[in-house]
C-alpha cells in the first residue's frame, strides 16, 4: 500500500451493514476520478460488500487487507 | 461503469422486522447506484405516514419486545429506520410511492404522509417500473 496516495480516509470501524457502504458512497460523491479513498472497517460482511459495491458503481478496489479483524480497502474513484 | 440497475420493492408490511430489510436494501441499493423504487401498500403504508417509522413495532405477540430490539439495534450502531430513510434520500436514487387504493381504504390523506413520498400511484405504475427491474421483492 506504500505507493498509493490516499486522498480521503474513512473510518468505518464498529459499523455494520449498511453503514460502511452508505458512508463510502457519500465520501466518493465529491471525489474526482483517480482519487483514492482508504476505508477501514471491522464488519466481516465488508469483505464481499466493498468489491460488490465497486463492481456496480464502476469504481476500483486497488488493495484489500486484513489485520486482526480490521479490514483495510483502497478504492480508486472512476 | 456497468449498466445502471433497477430495484422494485412492494412494501406490504408495516412491522419493524420487515421495514429494516426494506430500508437496509434500499439504502445499500441507492449507494450502489441502482434506481430503487418502493411501493407502499396495505400495512406498509403505515410506515410512510407521519410518525409511522418511529412507531413501527415487532409483529403480533412479539410487539412487547420492540423496545428491547430497538435497544439492541442501537447498541450495534445500526441506524434507526428514520435515519436509514434519510440515507436512502441522500443517495438521490430511492423513490417512495404510496398506493392510492390503500390510501382510500384506510382513509389516509396526502397530508398524512411524510414529505419524502414522491408520488401517489396505482398498480400500473408499479408494474411499469417492475417489469424491467433487475430486483423485484415483496416484503
Amino acid at each position: 500500500m506504500a505507493n498509493v496516495k490516499v486522498d480521503v480516509d474513512l473510518d468505518c470501524k464498529g459499523m455494520f451493514c449498511p453503514m460502511p457502504i452508505v458512508q463510502l458512497k457519500k465520501a466518493t460523491k465529491n471525489m474526482k476520478p483517480g482519487q483514492v479513498v482508504r476505508l477501514v472497517a471491522t464488519d466481516p460482511g465488508s469483505v464481499r460488500d466493498i468489491p460488490a459495491w465497486a463492481s456496480k458503481t464502476g469504481n476500483k478496489v486497488l488493495e484489500s487487507s486484513e489485520e486482526s479483524g480490521v479490514f483495510t480497502y483502497l478504492i480508486e474513484v472512476s | 461503469m456497468s449498466e445502471r440497475k433497477k430495484m422494485a420493492i412492494i412494501v406490504h408490511s408495516g412491522t419493524l422486522d420487515k421495514l429494516y430489510p426494506v430500508f437496509m436494501l434500499s439504502s445499500t441499493g441507492g449507494a450502489m447506484d441502482a434506481d430503487v423504487h418502493l411501493f407502499f401498500t396495505f400495512w406498509g403504508l403505515n410506515a410512510i405516514k407521519k410518525g409511522g417509522l418511529e412507531s413501527a413495532k415487532l409483529p403480533g405477540i412479539m410487539s412487547v419486545g420492540t423496545g428491547m430490539m430497538k435497544d439492541k439495534i442501537k447498541k450495534v450502531g445500526t441506524p434507526t429506520l428514520t435515519e436509514l430513510l434519510a440515507m436512502c434520500r441522500s443517495t438521490e436514487n430511492v423513490k417512495l410511492y404510496a398506493c392510492s387504493t390503500t390510501m382510500a381504504i384506510m382513509d389516509v390523506k396526502k397530508d398524512d404522509l411524510i414529505p419524502e413520498v414522491d408520488d401517489i400511484v396505482g398498480a400500473a405504475t408499479f408494474l411499469d417500473i417492475a417489469m424491467d427491474a433487475d430486483v423485484q421483492l415483496f416484503i
